[in-house]
């Protein structure tokens, strides 16, 4: 267990419990996933991988069941911790780049630092040039998001979710509105990331291409794993 | 990005400069209504003063005046009254008692400006065959003059009072004859009766006042008058001209006099100062509401178009507080900066409307009272009011669900 980043225990996800339009749409899902782990989630549409991936992001409470995060029971935490865990521990990249518009490049990626500390430090500023220098994009650093290319915004977004060091990054089809060479270049640098950091990547997409290229592909319909 | 901005500040503006039409559009509409409340808080203030000034330097804020002489029914043993009609008794011309212990007493009073004694009574004035009933005004010019200005309404020779000098009014001058220098007989009911020297002649712009009011030393009215040593009044000024009321019942209850206060004894120059005062009020907190709802709806409508932003915010780690906070601040910002502008705008109308707007007489409309408290309190007030404003849709933005904002 100590080499797992990730356990999930019978996790289950219903909306509208008690009302008629109650869904449930993740059921009893059991999921583990390893250090240094690159793990593809597959699925048709509206089969609750966004959903999971959120779960496991923090940003949305199981309706039952257990989320370990790096030892961390996520259970009993309160709306405090739970803040603080998903800023220090987990990075998002999300099939839209949503960067704030209204900061550059540079400033997006030192963003989360800057939440983090309340201030904008030396070494956050270094730490931002740094992972810009490594996306490839330190000649567009002070563009605002607006007047970059979409494969150039995403690459803003994945130094943005590593810009914390995160234990795992969380990518919902990061790829899903980019040309084939966008796609591919995308990719490489989340591969290049977690050979050489071992951040642990869960990636959402519908491209099998980049499936078979994972360590792993966890495949979820309707609401449950099924390989 | 300022290295030493916190994080919810940096955000703020970035928003606010963002979104530049909306703000520029809500910091119009704060600086016309600070504009307003400043142009009218300040002009009404000058109207004020003006029109206080005109009050209040032609009389005391309290008169000090010896209780009424009643008569009192005379009793043979318990419930017996010997003769039970009783008559008004007429006042006499008394001084008040212990005056000197009263005026010391007064004296030690913080709130109390200036204490003048008088010795007021009627006389007859008489030069060659005209004689004219006047009211003698007998004063320690040093501190009279003080609570009613009359050197203010001095318009020929000097406002000076030694015991044989008298003041007069122009009108009173008129129809004895007589100007500066000439002199007068003075005769009293009491058989006081003296030839005192017109030293000046005043202009009260009131007839009655011209032709009746004379002014002459406190020792050479008490002899004319009969009452050697006594006052007939104790005129006060204030510090305070609004809590007058409040001294002189605090003067009555403590001696045996009767203290009568400006406000009561002009109640409806009061009250018209006070709806004045009321309805100044309710144009401020009106147009302060109107700010306020004007800065809330931008800040609903930013918090709405901007909740994916707050969503990879909350995603990144951003606390509750953090995105509480980046609103409130923005309702700050706008109020501070719509109050600087609005201050500006107003102090310029109020310049401008200054400079044009005259009496009748040519004189200015109302003196120019420009008060840097009233701009520092608009600026703190215009900057609260934005943080209160602020406060629902900084509640909403910090309630978002991250996953409901993110998906938009």
């Amino acid at each position: 267990m100590a080499n797992s980043i990730l356990t999930l225990t019978k996790i289950n996800k219903v909306y509208n419990p008690g009302e008629p339009s109650e869904v449930a749409v993740l059921h009893d899902i059991d999921m583990e996933m390893k250090r240094g782990e690159f793990v593809a989630i597959m699925g048709p549409s509206g089969s609750g991988k966004s959903t999971l991936l959120n779960i496991i992001g923090l940003l949305d409470r199981p309706t039952s069941g257990s989320l370990t995060i790096n030892g961390q029971d996520t259970g009993g935490l309160k709306d405090a911790e739970i803040t603080h865990l998903r800023g220090h521990k987990i990075g998002f990249v999300f099939q839209y780049h949503y960067l704030i518009s209204a900061f550059t490049a540079l400033e997006n990626v030192m963003m989360p630092m800057l939440v983090d500390h309340g201030f904008q430090t030396e070494q956050a500023e270094a730490r931002a040039n740094e992972l810009i220098r490594r996306v490839g994009l330190t000649h567009v650093a002070h563009h605002r998001s607006n007047d970059m290319s979409g494969g150039q915004q995403q690459r803003v977004a994945i130094a943005r979710g590593l810009a914390m060091n995160p234990d795992i990054l969380l990518a919902d089809e990061p790829t899903g509105n980019l040309d084939t060479e966008s796609t591919k270049s995308i990719f490489e640098l989340m591969r290049e990331v977690n050979r050489t950091s071992g951040t642990s990547i869960l990636l959402i997409t519908h491209n099998h291409d980049l499936g078979r290229q994972c360590d792993r592909i966890i495949q979820v319909v309707d609401g449950r794993i099924v390989t | 990005m300022k290295r030493w901005l916190p994080f919810e500040w940096i955000a703020a503006i970035r928003f606010l400069l963002e979104g530049k039409l909306q703000s520029i559009f809500i910091i119009v509409g704060i600086s016309i209504g600070v504009g307003v409340i400043v142009f009218m808080s300040a002009m009404l203030t000058g109207l004020q003063s003006n029109f206080i000034k005109r009050v209040l330097t032609s009389q005391a804020h309290i008169q000090i005046l010896p209780p009424d002489q009643l008569a009192r029914p005379q009793r043979h043993g318990p419930q017996e009254v010997e003769d039970p009609i009783i008559q008004r008794p007429s006042q006499r011309l008394v001084s008040i008692d212990q005056w000197q212990k009263i005026r010391r007493q007064l004296e030690t009073m913080p709130e109390i400006a200036v204490v003048a004694p008088t010795a007021a009574g009627s006389a007859l004035a008489k030069r060659g065959d005209a004689s004219r009933a006047i009211t003698l005004n007998g004063v320690e010019p040093e501190n009279y003059f003080l609570v009613v200005r009359v050197p203010d309404y001095l318009v020929q020779g000097q406002a000076r009072l030694l015991s044989d000098d008298i003041l007069i009014g122009i009108d009173l001058a008129k129809d004895l004859g007589a100007t500066v220098g000439d002199k007068l007989n003075v005769t009293t009911s009491s058989g006081g009766e003296r030839i005192l020297t017109i030293i000046g002649l005043l202009d009260f712009g009131n007839k009655g006042a011209n032709s009746r009011s004379t002014f002459v030393s406190l020792r050479t009215a008490q002899s004319l008058l009969g009452m050697l040593g006594g006052v007939a009044t104790i005129d006060l000024s204030l510090k305070d001209i609004y809590a007058a009321e409040d001294i002189a019942k605090n003067i009555q209850s403590s001696n045996d006099v009767i203290a009568d206060s400006w406000i009561k004894t002009n109640a409806q120059f009061f009250t018209a100062i006070r709806a004045q005062n009321l309805t100044n009020m309710l144009i401020r907190v009106f147009v302060g509401l109107s700010v306020a709802f004007g800065i809330a709806a931008v800040l609903v409508v930013s918090v709405i178009q901007r909740s994916r932003d707050i969503g990879i915010l909350r995603a990144m780690g951003t606390s509750r507080g953090q995105i509480m906070r980046l609103f409130l601040i923005q309702g700050g910002v706008l109020g501070f900066f719509g109050s600087l502008i609005g201050s500006a705008l107003g102090g310029f109308a109020l310049l401008y409307w200054h400079a044009t707007a005259r009496q009748a007489d040519g004189t200015e409309l109302f003196p120019l009272i420009i008060d840097y408290h009233l701009f520092l309190w608009t600026a703190v007030l215009a900057s609260f009011t934005g943080l209160l404003a602020a406060m629902a849709p900084a509640v909403r933005a910090a309630k978002l669900d991250p996953v409901v904002a993110i998906r938009g």
